[in-house]
């Protein structure tokens, strides 16, 4: 299991009777939210990776609603308004319920979760989240059996959001998950960044993250949750079919068919930092990687 | 007094190099410095190609010969800006991981024909000087028609890294058919 480093927060003792704990009580999927375990989502460190600064986090960014290129998202989205928000649980659901962002944040408290993300472009970031596992949301509602797969759907808002004036993916920005995978205790509801507010470049107000998956499966500022019998298809999906894939796993034997996914760049590195080997499932593995057992991954990518 | 002239412009088609020098020097290159100069090295290469069709074109437009005198320098400062995106590829990007390099030239289009564009410039920079023209004569004229073919692979290159097409490679690809449309033109008349 891969988790990362954050100053001097993680005692000792407390690390090493995490993994006890967790043993004991037989973590099953969307059985417990990791968040209730105290201490547990603070790190240890692996190899020499470290947090990126939050200069980079907030500056480079992939947010094709507010402009393609990386400065785009924090120079474009300064005067977007995050309130009133509204997100809508609904579909194959008993009952469909709207919960304003507010609520959705004072209901599920949030609790730093430090996860890599890596992005399908081969450069990956080690990013302190502040969120909450997303089964918790979906657990609001009572979900019908017919239910299969989760897609989520991000604002439309071409007013506010200048990029989504330019056909450069289908808009509003869909994305999914297997019902499993969306109870899975590390999909988290990201609520905000190193212990701050979300920005809005990095989403704001509400964005799933999903960390063994390449980032654009992670939807930002969405306002629909939508329970659903049939695998939806995301954005890029219908944008490139050949070239991304309804699950996304990270997954360096599997390669885009224009370039590799064997190595990735680690971003804030000088011109001097080596790339580094891609891991399976991003280095969470452990945790997820029985959800695809006797799944072919490179069919199904 | 074109001499004279030759000297600036040979310092402005510098300037590229010398800039992503000070900005490494002065870690001014943001969050992923190998990609941006890797880029900016990409882009002047296209740039240099196109200023280097231009020449022949604003020759017969503007009824000058001097245009032709500068084709050489601008045509070897191709040669220079896609060389040193190639170095940065394969020594700082991929630190000469020849396993990588030659997966990647061989599996990933975009990078074989980036590796091609370099190949096919080789022996025009080899064979550029008034030596070579004198020695060549006919057979320097069909070669240096690589540049058609080459000027074609870099856009292709660049078409094929983007992850979605937008105005930028757009517009190198529309000025560089014109370009070529204009040498056509001018080789039927």
């Amino acid at each position: 299991m891969k988790k990362y480093k954050h100053s001097e927060i993680t005692p000792e003792p407390i690390y090493n009777k995490r993994r006890k704990f967790i043993k004991s009580i037989g973590l099953g999927v969307g059985s417990i939210s990791l968040s209730s375990i105290p201490f547990l989502n603070n790190a240890y460190s692996q190899n020499k990776t470290e947090l990126t600064s939050y200069e980079d986090i907030t500056n480079y960014n992939n947010y094709y609603e507010f402009g393609t290129a990386k400065k785009d998202p924090f120079k474009n989205s300064q005067e977007f308004k995050t309130k009133p928000w509204n997100v809508t649980i609904e579909g194959e659901v008993d009952t469909p319920i709207t919960l304003s962002a507010e609520e959705i944040i004072s209901l599920f408290p949030s609790d730093e979760r430090v996860y890599k993300l890596r992005c399908v472009e081969g450069w990956s970031m080690v990013i302190p989240w502040m969120g909450f596992s997303l089964s918790k949301l979906l657990n609001k509602v009572s979900i019908k059996n017919t239910a299969k797969f989760v897609e989520f759907e991000s604002v439309y808002d071409p007013e506010q959001m200048k990029g989504q004036r330019y056909p450069v993916l289908n808009w509003p920005y869909k994305e999914g998950l297997r019902i499993d995978e969306a109870m899975h205790p590390i999909a988290t509801v990201v609520t905000g960044l190193y212990g701050k507010k979300l920005p809005n470049q990095n989403g704001a107000p509400l964005r799933i993250f999903v960390p063994w998956k390449y980032g654009f499966k992670s939807a930002k500022a969405i306002v629909k949750i939508k329970l659903v019998k049939n695998m939806p298809t995301s954005s890029w999906m219908r944008s490139s079919p050949r070239e991304y894939g309804f699950y996304s796993n990270v997954n360096p034997n599997v390669s885009h068919p224009r370039w590799s996914q064997a190595t990735e760049r680690v971003i804030g590195g000088s011109i001097l930092s080596p790339r580094i080997e891609t891991e399976m499932f991003n280095g969470y593995g452990d945790e997820v990687a029985n959800l695809y057992s006797g799944m072919d991954l490179k069919k199904n990518f | 007094m074109q001499k004279y002239i030759k000297i600036p412009i040979f310092f402005f088609c510098l300037l590229p190099i010398l800039i992503i020098f000070y900005q490494i020097g002065f870690n001014q290159l943001g969050p992923e410095p190998v990609k941006e100069i890797t880029q900016a090295t990409g882009i002047w290469t296209l740039r240099f190609i196109i200023i280097t069709l231009a020449m022949t074109p604003l020759k017969k437009f503007t009824k000058l010969n001097f245009w032709i005198g500068y084709r050489r320098m601008f045509g070897l400062f191709v040669f220079f800006y896609a060389s040193a995106h190639m170095m940065i590829y394969v020594g700082i990007d991929y630190r000469f991981d020849w396993s990588s390099i030659v997966d990647g030239i061989f599996k990933k289009k975009f990078i074989f024909v980036g590796f091609l564009a370099w190949l096919l410039l080789v022996p025009l920079a080899l064979t550029s000087s008034k030596r070579m023209i004198r020695v060549l004569r006919d057979k320097w004229k069909k070669l240096h028609k690589l540049i058609y073919l080459i000027s074609l692979l870099g856009i292709i290159h660049f078409l094929w890294l983007v992850k979605v097409i937008t105005a930028e490679p757009l517009i190198y690809l529309v000025i560089i058919i014109i370009l070529l449309m204009f040498r056509f033109k001018m080789k039927l008349n």
